[in-house]
């Protein structure tokens, strides 16, 4: 079953339009969103929430339409935004009270685990908490309502390195069990490199690329040349390049690379920086 | 069961886990019909992808490493141990002469190679 789907999802605003997005999670799988500032990964997300109305097409979470499943639906799913919002007089505790009487699968053993494995301060209002700390209550509630879908909007923004590493562990964890599955949007790549199955590029609100991690490197690769044998490459096949004054690395797929040239490894931050940057130019 | 993965290395995840469990399997380290860690556990420990994982264990199944009971997981395979060594040794041979044929090329004589073969497998221990 497919924990999630994105049928020809469309949503436009003045100068900016986002779709026909397709996308497709399957359940057990992790899938990890990448885009610039403003490429439309929010809004995407927003969309999938049925927070903000869309133009066009379907948004199916564990095969039902997302207004049709509302409000029951929302409890199995699991929402970060990336703006973590309490109100701001609620301690951590408080804020657990509140959430028991909102969802009916609230799991406040869980819930209290969390707060102590994220070393959250008991007595602390949330407005005296810092970015890393709101960041990590709203997780802590995330993870405690039993969802089978977490939608992660920037998760590890604000967080130091250790407390990254740490809830990166705790996302892929969550897939240990094959019913549930992740779809998460992050600026820092390395957390989703090792972590995710599917990458997605989103670029200026369309969808340049879907695909199994693994296969990416498999796919493409970065050609490392002189600029006189860059010369001799058929630009239609480089799909994105930075130039120097002593060389050209450029991204090609590997099949399109010139024989006897050695088309180099390419981590997926590279791949998405000259991907975008290659699809500017044309 | 011993497992690393680099990711600074230029060999894929899914080809790191696959060159360490062949090795344990050849090594006797991984027993004949042990099982192995499902392929959601493996990778949700080692925290990587489930479909690098499942490429791992394709990989070895195709070449005979291990195989796959419905619903009770993977296991090690025995048979292609011995082919293996068989491998392992005609590689070895092949470096040898190579080994022999420089030797012979710079009048290093066979008796000097074997005292270099001997320091240099004495250092290892």
């Amino acid at each position: 079953m497919n924990a999630l789907e994105l049928k020809q999802l469309e949503k436009r605003y003045d100068g900016f339009t986002l779709g026909p997005l397709d996308l497709t999670l399957p359940s057990g799988a992790i899938l990890g969103l990448i885009g610039e500032n403003g490429a439309g990964k929010t809004t995407t997300i927003k969309l999938i929430l049925d927070m903000i109305r869309r133009d066009g097409g379907a948004v199916r979470l564990f095969g039902k339409d997302n207004r049709e499943s509302f409000p029951l639906g929302k409890e199995d799913v699991g929402v970060v935004l990336d703006e973590v919002s309490f109100s701001e007089c609620l301690t951590a505790a408080e804020v657990g009270k509140i959430m028991r009487g909102v969802f009916r699968n609230w799991d406040a053993a869980a819930f209290e685990g969390y707060l102590r494995r994220f070393d959250l301060p008991e007595k602390k209002r949330f407005k005296e908490f810092s970015l890393g700390m709101k960041k990590k209550l709203g997780i802590a509630v995330a993870l405690s309502h039993r969802a089978k879908l977490l939608i992660l909007d920037e998760p590890t923004g604000g967080l130091d390195p250790v407390a990254r590493d740490e809830v990166v562990g705790i996302f892929s964890e969550f897939t240990r069990d094959a019913s549930r599955a992740v779809l998460i949007s992050s600026h820092i790549v390395s957390d989703l490199e090792k972590l995710c199955d599917y990458i997605a590029f989103l670029h200026k609100g369309k969808l340049m690329l879907c695909e199994e991690k693994d296969r990416l490197y498999e796919e493409y690769g970065v050609l490392r040349c002189a600029r006189e044998d860059f010369a001799a490459i058929d630009p239609a096949a480089v799909l994105g390049k930075r130039e120097t004054p002593y060389g050209v690395e450029a991204l090609l797929r590997r099949e399109d690379a010139p024989r006897g040239m050695d088309v180099g490894r390419v981590d997926i931050e590279e791949l998405f920086v000259l991907m975008a940057r290659g699809g500017e130019g044309k | 069961m011993n497992l690393w993965i680099d990711n600074k290395s230029s060999a894929p995840i899914y080809e790191q886990i696959a060159t360490q469990l062949k090795t344990q399997i050849i090594s006797g380290a991984l027993r004949e019909d042990e099982l192995l860690p499902s392929i959601r556990s493996l990778a949700k420990d080692l925290r990587i992808s489930v479909i690098t994982t499942k490429r791992a264990y394709d990989e070895l199944e195709r070449e005979g490493f291990l195989y796959t009971v419905a619903g009770k997981g993977c296991f090690v395979a025995a048979k292609n141990v011995e082919l293996l060594r068989e491998e392992n040794l005609k590689a070895i041979e092949e470096h040898l002469a190579a080994a022999a044929q420089l030797a012979a090329s710079c009048n290093v004589s066979t008796a000097e190679l074997a005292e270099m073969l001997r320091l240099l497998t004495e250092g290892e221990r």
